[in-house]
């Protein structure tokens, strides 16, 4: 049903990555619970603009949960309170009249800050160029049922393959530990026929590729399964050690 | 330009057409390939895989992309699944029912040659995605699964849960990204396209801003590749990404390339209605949903009682009443037009009387929550945070959006423009969808113009044309970062009071009443007034803050939206030119009486190709006809 709150933005202002940073507050009235979490920001975002102000900068695209351009902190936790909810997908009816939520980028070593909420992930990308295919041109691919892949096989390969690359987990883990991205691509490929040739190789590369980025290991803290949008399991970042044996 | 373009069609009959074109098209040598530079513009599918398959033949390329990752493209978002002629269902299909399908699909507006290279492509596009290891959905015993989609009686749609364009971007992103790590691809993120180069009418390379700061760059290259989708966000509220845009296909058009039949665009029957206006985007629920959700709306107009309260004998199952042999599965412009009308004779539910139903009330009765839950289990959830309801409880309410541009830049059959070394791939060009396309045949089209036409056609033209790449300083690369810089300063420089969205929700409400599912004479006239009034208020009123230098989203904003306006106007010209309905292209002038599409052989079997005639003058109209040998046209029936 729809109604009308008032919330307080406490929202993290930085122009440059050089410029001090900190927290200002921002007060919506009568903001309708229909609208996403982003679309507050796109309406505060207006008033900011008409009233001659510098706009919040955040990055957003498809504001469907599949692009994986949107991320940052609400009141701390990646993407916000909803489970498995990407924060373009996270809308006003779940927060109380009179709220404050206090909007941050996200903070890790390997995704510098470019401005206000907005941060650089290309690091994901290069961890991803390590090895994160499989070594088939176009043209030499054989005749698509001569691969059989168990329904089971191709549900589970299916999610971990599902990573929509938004670095929650990242975000949200103390040693920002990028373990949960490289283990749902070396998991979704060494799940299927197709990415067995190079197994080895590919969980070694990605692996040292995340060491030299700058992300940090594993001490098995599971935020990053609690805030990732797509529910990928943890689990994955165990099979994954015993996969660096492999 | 005189006279009219030339499509460069294969001579002979169209099955095989295009083995025997590839035979003949020159080939270049491995050694010679890497001395050659081609440029990319887009990483969605189409953009993703063309990069990757010419850096695998040799190629140098550059890629640009507006996203800080390739893999964000607008591509990801596409949910239902892939067309292809594989017949693993053994229902029937082939190559030629494809074919058949997509042609008649597009109410006979698409060349032959064309629709019927993309049923014979389309079998090894799958087998390409497999090889990567795109999770395909699989039957019990290993081989791939396959489904139904609105317009087709066979089954022959590939998929990845509701998240099938997702598993096929990252398959083409990883082979793109395998040739960045081998060093035959310059990726360059975060790159908008301005401006197009061009040398004596020769596409010779690009003007692009860098998002972060701000710097104008000018990339060449020998082959200039365009792959930037479609323009559904001149509606302002769309399927699409919020960041999708015209700018590279308009700034193209404006330095020569025709722009093909713009008036026809794809209103998407299922998406998540509108409701505050504050609203940014409408969310698409895969049409697949129409395999298992009857579409209904109260029989008695104004029945304001809650769904469940509604007894079977007083709904209106309107598809299965209106298109008995299809039902539900009709397609996308039939099941659009009709909601519509229904929503406008006062049956419409929701807020605004501005949605029908869809239930999975008797798909769950008959099959258990469970099956529908593994079939669409995503898609429901994110319609439940969406609208706040339960959509096992109570029907889903959904209504058409704008979602698709089969319209795009003029392209020949081998995907180049008419400015020569211009290709343009997927949904940026014109080509096999026609007046209309058909469920899960956009990424059939993106991917068959990526791995497999271009990398072909665009190495004939390099074979023709080894002239080197033109310096970043050569005049004709000044001029256009001049223009670019010219357009920058001119919108920063206004300093009105009026952020840009809030032109663009106006300009897109314009461009809904006018030129939406339904359209007439005197609307479309109405529309071209009123566009043209608030393109000029835009250029009087527009805020943009901050400076050109340095991250500026609303300047990126801006931008496009500015570029809108030229294309809306281009859009309603071409709506009131097409004196006759075909696929979505409705004028109420030219129904059948039963309220039907009546299409126009004897005029209108061409497609319209609009040439710019510079700043302030009516561009022109450009017919190329449209030839029918393997199938004729017939009136389209889904009764």
């Amino acid at each position: 049903m729809s109604r009308t709150i008032f919330l307080t933005l406490r929202i993290w202002r930085q122009e440059t990555p050089e410029a001090p940073g900190g927290f200002r507050s921002y007060r919506l009235e009568a903001v309708s619970t229909d609208l996403s979490l982003l679309e507050a920001l796109d309406q505060l975002n207006e008033r900011l603009i008409s009233a001659g102000e510098r706009p919040v900068s955040f990055e957003h695209d498809c504001r469907e949960g599949i692009c994986g351009s949107c991320g940052f902190l609400v009141n701390g936790q990646a993407h916000g309170p909803q489970a498995a909810t990407s924060v373009c997908q996270l809308y006003l009816r779940q927060f109380a009249d009179g709220a404050t939520l206090t909007l941050e980028p996200w903070r890790a070593r390997a995704f510098p800050l470019i401005q206000d909420l907005a941060v650089e992930r290309s690091a994901l990308d290069r961890l991803l160029i390590a090895g994160g295919y499989c070594s088939v041109s176009t043209g030499q691919a054989p005749e698509a049922n001569a691969l059989l892949v168990g329904q089971e096989q191709a549900r589970s390969a299916f999610d971990t393959a599902t990573c929509i690359g938004c670095g929650a987990c990242v975000a949200s883990c103390r040693n920002a530990s990028a373990s949960l991205f490289v283990a749902a691509k070396l998991a979704h490929l060494a799940q299927l026929p197709q990415g067995q040739p190079e197994r080895a190789r590919r969980a070694g590369a990605m692996q040292a590729a995340m060491a030299a980025e700058g992300f940090g290991g594993c001490s098995s803290h599971l935020e990053c399964e609690a805030v990732c949008p797509q529910q990928i399991s943890a689990d994955w970042i165990s099979w994954m050690h015993a996969e660096a044996r492999h | 330009m005189a006279g009219r373009p030339d499509p460069r069609l294969p001579a002979g009959p169209i099955a095989d057409a295009w083995r025997r074109t590839r035979a003949e098209l020159p080939l270049i040598s491995p050694l010679r390939k890497r001395q050659l530079q081609v440029l990319v513009v887009g990483t969605g599918l189409a953009g993703a895989s063309a990069a990757a398959t010419l850096a695998e033949q040799g190629y140098r390329v550059t890629v640009l992309t507006y996203h800080d990752s390739p893999r964000r493209a607008h591509s990801v978002a596409a949910q239902g699944g892939i067309n292809a002629a594989k017949n693993y269902a053994a229902d029937g299909d082939s190559i030629e029912r494809l074919f058949a399908d997509t042609l008649r699909g597009g109410d006979f507006r698409a060349r032959e040659a064309g629709c019927m290279r993309l049923a014979e492509l389309s079998s090894g596009i799958i087998d390409q995605c497999v090889a990567q290891g795109v999770p395909f959905a699989r039957e019990y015993g290993g081989t791939l699964a396959s489904r139904s989609f609105g317009g087709a009686l066979v089954s022959r749609t590939f998929y990845a849960r509701g998240q099938t364009g997702q598993q096929l971007l990252y398959g083409a992103t990883a082979a793109l990204l395998r040739q960045v790590a081998a060093g035959r691809i310059t990726l360059l993120p975060r790159r908008d396209m301005l401006e197009l180069v061009t040398v004596d009418g020769v596409a010779r390379g690009v003007v692009a801003r860098h998002l972060l700061t701000g710097a104008l760059e000018v990339h060449t290259a020998q082959a200039v590749l365009l792959a930037t989708g479609g323009y559904s966000n001149v509606f302002f509220l769309s399927t699409n990404a919020l960041k999708s845009n015209a700018t590279a296909i308009w700034r193209a058009h404006r330095q020569g390339a025709l722009l093909a039949n713009p008036c026809f665009t794809q209103i998407h029957p299922t998406c998540i209605p509108s409701g505050d206006p504050g609203q940014s985007k409408l969310t698409l629920m895969s049409e697949s949903l129409r395999n298992d959700g009857r579409i209904w709306l109260p029989a008695i107009a104004g029945d304001n009682r809650a769904p469940e309260q509604i007894p079977q004998a007083e709904r209106d199952y309107f598809l299965e009443r209106l298109y008995p042999r299809y039902g539900n599965m009709a397609p996308r412009d039939l099941a659009s037009r009709r909601a519509r009308e229904l929503c406008n004779a006062g049956h419409g539910v929701g807020p605004g009387g501005r949605s029908v139903y869809l239930d999975l009330r008797d798909a769950i009765a008959e099959q258990g929550r469970g099956v529908i839950e593994q079939r669409y289990g995503n898609l429901l959830e994110m319609y439940a945070r969406i609208s706040g309801d339960d959509p096992y409880a109570v029907p889903l309410r959904i209504y058409p959006a704008p979602h698709y541009t089969m319209g795009g830049l003029w392209v020949d059959y081998q995907l180049m423009s008419s400015v020569p070394g211009l290709f343009v791939l997927g949904e940026a060009n014109y080509s096999e969808h026609g007046a209309n396309r058909l469920g899960a045949s956009a990424l059939m089209q993106g991917l068959a113009d990526g791995y497999f036409i271009a990398p072909a056609t665009v190495t004939a033209w390099l074979a023709g044309h080894p002239t080197p790449a033109i310096a970043a300083d050569h005049p004709a690369c000044r001029e256009a970062r001049a223009r670019a810089q010219a357009r920058i300063d001119g919108l920063v420089a206004i300093q009105g009071d009026r952020p840009v969205d809030s032109f663009h929700r106006k300009l897109g409400a314009l461009m809904l009443e006018h030129c939406g599912i339904s359209r007439t004479a005197g609307g479309l006239r109405a529309g071209l007034a009123e566009v043209a009034a608030l393109e000029e208020r835009f250029h009087g009123e527009l805020r943009v803050p901050g400076a050109a230098e340095g991250p500026n989203p609303e300047l990126e904003k801006a931008l496009r939206v500015a570029d809108f306006f030229g294309l809306a106007q281009l859009m309603l010209r071409d709506a009131l030119a097409r004196e006759e309905s075909c696929g979505a292209h409705f004028r109420e002038e030219h129904q059948t009486p039963d309220g039907e599409a009546q299409r126009d052989d004897s005029r209108f079997a061409h497609i319209a190709a609009w040439e710019d005639a510079g700043e302030g003058r009516e561009p022109i109209r450009h017919a190329e006809p449209l030839t029918f040998t393997a199938l004729q046209p017939s009136a389209r029936s889904y009764r």
